[in-house]
């Protein structure tokens, strides 16, 4: 690899310092240390080492040994109440592991109206699968003979497991995990096969398409629009195509400041990997443990440091989709090229539509020198939204900056740890004595917004001040950098706060979408009004969760997300009202002036809005695309159009 | 049971009402001073605390919209923006309130006082009380009360203070300005003034509307005003007028408030303050200017007995939900949202469509008292021996109002008879109170019209009128009577249409029958309240009342009349009578004396000359077709319909009659040309 030629031992050195900053947020505390080990492992190991890389990587063919195949993330991490009645969260994985949150028992009690008596388990993948000998929960596979044996002849590996293709055949919207936790699952993929290569790729297209089979690409399995829902309708054999094993950089261009990698790659091996050598992308989404390279390139991804980095249409300079017409690639590499409508962005967004997406070469950067967390306290969510809009008007928006509504704030805060010391505690006590009392802000209404520097020492010193100056224009206080770390933290962990929900009758999910400035206060208000008056219209017995924040800042506006869940106790159908309810708040989004997504994606799930979101012609012309690329309709998920 | 509850939705008989309580029993037996200064803490929209009326004005000084139409002007015009800016302040300084809770607390003192010496009961429904809080502290509120006196803001702000609610600031025409102590006053108890037309003027419009918005943008405080424009002179409410209902629900549909909550609000008088006031003003005796001294000379009605108020505030009515599935409110996305564009027919048809929604909630909520009844028997009756008019014996009087109450109760009014009284106290209890409007001699009762002269004009001599100002007189006392029978015609309307339709219609065919309904509907649209595009719904609903009353057998085919139904039946076509033949003698004005030059400002001069003739000859029975209101509503009918032009062209606003038409529409209103024929030529 590329990276060797220019590490040094003192260069590694400083390179690994960096990694730990980075890391710090991601990883546990516990784990900083074997993390740099198998980092050095990696520096100084051969390249011909295939078994350890191997080994190595995140993400195996069989999915279902490390990660749940029910709820979000690694089946060694998750939220629990423990027989004291306290939250804990598990594993070794992240900060949080292996700690006591005990002031979540009282506010998801508080919150929901739930309680540690009622509990609505999930069934087990055991019992799940032993149902399926007695009824078929799972259908037998719709198998294409004939690809079948060409395949086979390929080497390429595949596999009709249950499991492997049970995995496969969901994203992580609500209803479909909903529907697993149950035991229930509809049309799953009939095989999956795991391509090894960009060639690999090309041969599974070419064969299904002489077979006519349905391809539906599969890269981390974070979908959060039903994307990877297989039609029902769909009758010919579907083939779920894993490019999870296609994780390699496959070259470093110091000079040029990019790396060509295999789509594949999820996005915390591709970080960890270019950290080695001194490198990142920037990109990070909060899915990013999971998500893939290929995804983002196919949903249009935003990752939380795009201020700096840019989203991924920024950040891409070259892509190779195979499509069954062939392989659709651009044929330099210049930063921008006048050069017609740009074909990158017919396959950005193209949600597995067209073909896959096997190689990106993308920017990369050298890793921040310094990064610096912090937070500033707001009297109310107006102040906090004019603050960002002022920030954003000055152009000097930190990598990251997060305002949280009052919902969210207390929220945050029943996501503390158990705190260490009396210290500690007593410095807590002063610190709301003096935001509540002292500056008289209103703890039911005050809000918080998270920051993140990153850069040159002295220039990340004196950009926290620029903008900590603007935000004391606005009432703004500062109330540390712990604040906003654990801000972040909790980016990673929210998602398996509603597995622990499902375990005690409450449901909820997350959407976005982005809206210019003058309308983001409007929105936030009306989407969180109609989400409370639709659940009391649809017969939800208690008061729902909703809130939201606004994650990212543009010249132009922000993208706002929606928080929203709530106790299903006493209803038949809470999957159906959660629906409802989604549909409604996005109907509100889109009367307020909201896209229909910022990064999200369609799917399946936001189609019928398409046709107003990009107009008739508008639809007209993606359709076109679809039917020259891929008439047989081989990529077949129907998503988006 | 779904079934069931169906069918009692339509059943206007069975709607809930609340009841209600009289605020001045209390007022009788403690301290109206302390009552005034008592403490007054009201909840305010979302907590909010109250923000003074300066901070107000200064918002809409700074709003965006403002500002925009500012620069705009100054382009167009290259007058300096500052200049402009200053127009703006002045015109929002001759609008905006300034409530000061002094003024208001004098109010509340002087009109204990006043409400006491005037009224038996100011009755209000104090369920209705508790929605309103609820609603003021969750959305904005706007009040909608229905406006049939001087006294209906002073009345609301009145009820407001008493309950502890957020006093409303209230939208008043610029007339009462005129009146100088009085305006300052009414300013300073939260009325904002508008000038009358402002049709062309954008800054003017901007800041009215800019400061409306404002206020229920933070939630300010109710914010009132009168959904029919004016005082309605006929006790009839009067088609609705948009320009104000536009205004608040814009900032609902733009989404700057998550929704905006309207209150129906009816108001009902036993006795009219302006009873003979109004008569005299339809029959063409100009109203006297608001003035303060024309207040005091007004005093005298304090010596009068004026009954009981009743006072009925509706369930608030969510703009939002009028909304859904109405309003594509994604259609403002892509203009930035302080350029005010006009309102497309979409919304402009939901906003009309909600108006009328809205005057028909005050209708039904319209608290009716016997003399309504006995108001409508008597005029009926006097209208049919008018050469030997002997009026009713009270026995029958009597018998007939209360064939009427069920009836009325069964179409679902909502009639106040004290049941536990007998009857004739409460006949004679009602006749006594409006003891100018009847004569009761030797046991029986008839209109005060004979001598009609004497008692309204005291001390003027009734040999020196001539016939045509004893028929004005005359007519005072039965347009005052016909006031008090209109407060009763939206229960009995829908009928009242099909049961004339059932008249005229050439066959028992139900479509023949709903071609003649959907005619007069159509024909009567600007006079009465009537929901536009509901015809089919209109019909069913009358077929539905008076199938359930025994009075039709409707089938699937046919409408037949029962053998116990005509007696309703005639009642009803009596009801509606004076309106057919109105409109027909407007018709035959046209044809036969309508010149090439007559003008909309003569009109109503010549075709009163016309009716006066008529009368006098005998050959039209109904007074009341004196009415203005009457002969404007059949012009802007004949206008919409067709019949009718207005050209612009030397002279303002002439009228182009189509006389083939007129005459058409005539026969047909009288029944002698089949409707059929015009409905398709209109339809």
């Amino acid at each position: 690899m590329a990276s060797n030629s220019s590490g040094g031992p003192d260069r590694q050195r400083i390179a690994q310092q960096r990694l730990r900053i980075i890391t710090g947020h991601l990883q546990g505390r516990v784990d900083v240390d074997s993390t740099i080990l198998a980092a050095e492992c990696k520096a100084q190991g051969s390249q011909t080492d295939v078994s350890r890389e191997e080994e190595k990587k995140t993400v195996p063919r069989r999915r279902q040994d490390i990660m749940k195949w029910n709820g979000w993330g690694y089946s060694d991490t998750k939220f629990l109440f423990n027989k004291k009645g306290q939250a804990e969260f598990t594993g070794k994985r992240y900060r949080l592991s292996g700690m006591i949150i005990p002031a979540l028992k009282e506010w998801f009690e508080g919150t929901f109206g739930a309680s540690m008596q009622h509990k609505s388990p999930a069934t087990t993948m055991a019992c799940f699968l032993s149902a399926r000998l007695n009824s078929d929960a799972v259908q037998p596979p719709t198998l294409n003979e004939a690809f079948v044996e060409e395949l086979k002849s390929t080497g390429i590996p595949f596999s009709h497991d249950a499991e492997d293709r049970v995995f496969r055949a969901h994203g992580h919207c609500l209803h479909e995990i909903f529907a697993l936790r149950e035991g229930k699952v509809g049309r799953v993929p009939d095989m999956v096969v795991w391509p090894n290569c960009h060639n690999d790729v090309v041969k599974i297209v070419e064969l299904a398409c002489k077979h006519n089979v349905c391809l539906i690409p599969y890269g981390g399995g974070t979908s959060v629009s039903s994307a990877l829902e297989c039609p029902p309708e769909e009758t010919r054999c579907i083939v779920s195509v894993d490019t999870s094993q296609m994780n390699r950089i496959l070259w470093i261009d110091e000079k040029n400041l990019t790396a060509h990698v295999e789509a594949g790659i999820v996005g915390q091996d591709l970080e960890q990997l270019l950290n080695e050598s001194g490198y990142c992308t920037g990109h990070e989404p909060d899915s990013m443990e999971f998500s893939s390279l290929g995804g983002w390139v196919a949903t249009r991804a935003s990752g939380m440091k795009k201020n700096i980095y840019g989203n991924i249409e920024d950040l891409v300079v070259h892509v190779r989709m195979v499509t069954p017409q062939g392989v659709i690639e651009k044929s330099c590499q210049g930063p921008r090229t006048s050069t017609g409508p740009d074909i990158h962005h017919f396959i950005m967004g193209s949600e597995g539509t067209l073909g896959v997406v096997t190689e990106v070469t993308m920017k990369i950067r050298p890793m921040p020198e310094y990064q610096k967390y912090g937070s500033v306290v707001f009297p109310n969510f107006e102040q906090g939204v004019a603050c960002l809009r002022e920030v954003a008007k000055q152009r000097c928006a930190p990598a990251s900056i997060r305002l949280m509504d009052n919902e969210q704030f207390k929220f945050g805060h029943a996501l503390k740890p158990q705190v260490s010391s009396m210290f500690t505690s007593f410095l807590d006590g002063l610190k709301k004595f003096y935001i509540t009392k002292f500056k008289g802000f209103d703890p039911d209404r005050l809000c918080v917004a998270t920051l993140l520097f990153e850069g040159g020492r002295e220039k990340v010193l004196q950009h926290e001040k620029q903008v900590y100056d603007i935000a004391a224009k606005f009432g703004g206080l500062a109330a540390g950098e712990d604040n906003g770390q654990r801000g972040y933290m909790l980016t990673f962990v929210i998602a398996y706060l509603r597995d622990l929900g499902m375990e005690y009758y409450v449901i909820g999910e997350s959407f976005e979408t982005s809206v210019p400035w003058d309308r983001v206060l409007d929105i936030c208000r009306n989407v969180k009004a109609r989400i409370i008056g639709e659940c009391k219209d649809k017969g939800v017995q208690f008061q729902p969760l909703s809130t939201c924040r606004v994650t990212q800042t543009y010249d132009a506006g922000a993208c706002v997300y929606f928080y929203f869940a709530f106790n299903y106790r006493g209803l038949s159908d809470p999957v159906h009202v959660y629906e409802q309810v989604e549909h409604a708040a996005r109907e509100e989004i889109l009367a307020n002036g909201g896209s229909l997504s910022h990064h999200h994606g369609v799917g399946k799930l936001r189609k019928e809005w398409m046709r107003e979101a990009v107009s008739k012609v508008g639809m007209g012309m993606l359709q076109s695309v679809k039917d020259y690329v891929d008439p047989k309709n081989i990529f077949g998920n129907r998503n988006l159009i | 049971m779904p079934s069931n509850a169906v069918y009692s939705h339509r059943d206007p008989m069975l709607k809930k009402r609340d009841d209600f309580e009289d605020i001045l029993e209390e007022r009788r037996t403690s301290s109206d001073l302390r009552y005034a200064l008592r403490c007054y803490t009201p909840a305010l929209y979302k907590g909010e605390t109250p923000c003074q009326s300066s901070l107000l004005k200064s918002m809409v000084l700074q709003s965006d919209q403002l500002h925009y139409v500012i620069s705009q002007i100054s382009k167009e015009t290259g007058k300096a923006t500052d200049d402009v800016r200053d127009e703006a302040s002045a015109i929002l300084e001759e609008m905006a309130h300034s409530l000061q809770l002094s003024t208001v607390r004098f109010f509340a003192f002087s009109l204990c006082k006043v409400f006491k010496t005037l009224f038996r009961s100011i009755c209000v429904n104090e369920e209705g009380i508790q929605r309103l809080q609820q609603a003021i502290q969750e959305h904005p509120v706007v009040l909608l009360p229905s406006h049939r006196s001087y006294m209906d803001f002073l009345l609301m702000s009145y009820l407001l203070f008493t309950y502890d609610l957020a006093l409303p600031v209230i939208a008043a025409g610029m007339d009462f300005m005129g009146m100088k102590v009085i305006g300052e006053m009414l300013r300073m108890s939260g009325a904002f003034f508008i000038r009358r037309s402002f049709g062309g003027d954008q800054l003017y419009w901007t800041v009215f509307s800019e400061y409306v918005r404002t206020m229920l943008k933070i939630g300010y405080a109710p914010v009132e005003f009168f959904l029919e424009g004016t005082r309605s002179r006929t006790s009839k409410s009067l088609t609705p007028k948009l320009g104000l209902l536009n205004i608040v629900m814009d900032p609902f549909l733009k989404g700057e408030v998550y929704d905006v909550h309207v209150v129906p609000v009816s108001i009902s008088y036993e006795r009219i303050l302006e009873e003979t006031l109004y008569a005299r003003e339809l029959l063409g005796i100009p109203k006297p200017k608001e003035s303060t001294s024309g207040l005091f000379k007004a005093r005298k009605v304090l010596s009068e007995d004026y009954g009981s108020i009743h006072v009925y505030f509706g369930q608030p009515v969510s703009v939002r939900s009028l909304a859904e599935g109405r309003v594509n409110r994604r259609q403002f996305n892509l203009l930035p949202r302080h350029i005010s564009r006009r309102p497309g027919e979409d919304i402009h048809s939901f906003v009309n469509d909600s108006a009328y929604k809205l005057v028909r909630a005050q209708e039904e909520n319209m608290v009716l008292k016997p003399w309504v009844l006995l108001a409508s028997l008597l005029l009926q009756n006097h209208h049919q021996d008018q050469e030997q008019d002997q009026g009713m014996a009270v026995d029958q009087l009597t018998a007939q109002a209360l064939w009427l109450r069920d009836v009325s109760r069964q179409y679902g009014a909502f009639l106040h008879w004290p049941d536990h009284i007998p009857a004739s106290e409460v006949v004679s209890s009602s006749l006594s109170l409006h003891r100018g409007l009847v004569r009761l001699s030797e046991g029986r009762v008839q209109l005060a019209v004979e001598q009609a002269g004497g008692p309204a004009v005291p001390g003027e001599a009734p040999s020196t009128t001539s016939p045509e100002e004893e028929l004005l007189n005359q007519a005072v006392v039965i347009l005052s009577c016909a006031s008090y029978r209109n407060q009763a015609l939206h229960v009995f309307l829908r009928p009242a249409l099909l049961a004339s339709a059932i008249h005229t219609a050439s066959s028992t065919l139900k479509q023949d029958v709903f071609n003649s309904f959907s005619f007069l509907r159509n024909i009567f649209s600007n006079e009465f309240i009537l929901c536009p595009g509901a015809t089919v719904q209109d019909f069913e609903e009358a077929c539905f009342l008076l199938g359930k009353t025994g009075v039709l057998q409707v089938t699937q085919q046919e409408v037949l009349v029962t053998e116990s139904g005509h007696r309703t039946l005639s009642f009803l076509t009596n009801m509606l009578d004076p309106f057919l033949q109105g409109y027909q003698v407007v018709c035959r004005f046209l044809c036969e004396e309508a010149t090439e030059t007559l003008t909309e400002k003569q009109f109503i001069p010549a075709v009163r000359k016309f009716i006066i003739k008529h009368l006098l000859a005998g050959s039209l029975r109904y007074t009341e077709v004196l009415s203005s209101d009457l002969q404007k509503n059949s012009l802007a009918a004949l206008l919409r319909l067709g019949a009718v032009r207005k050209i612009k062209g030397v002279e303002q606003g002439t009228l182009k009659v189509d006389k083939v038409m007129v005459n058409s529409l005539e026969d047909t209103l009288g029944g002698k040309l089949p409707t059929q024929k015009a409905v398709a030529a209109r339809l």
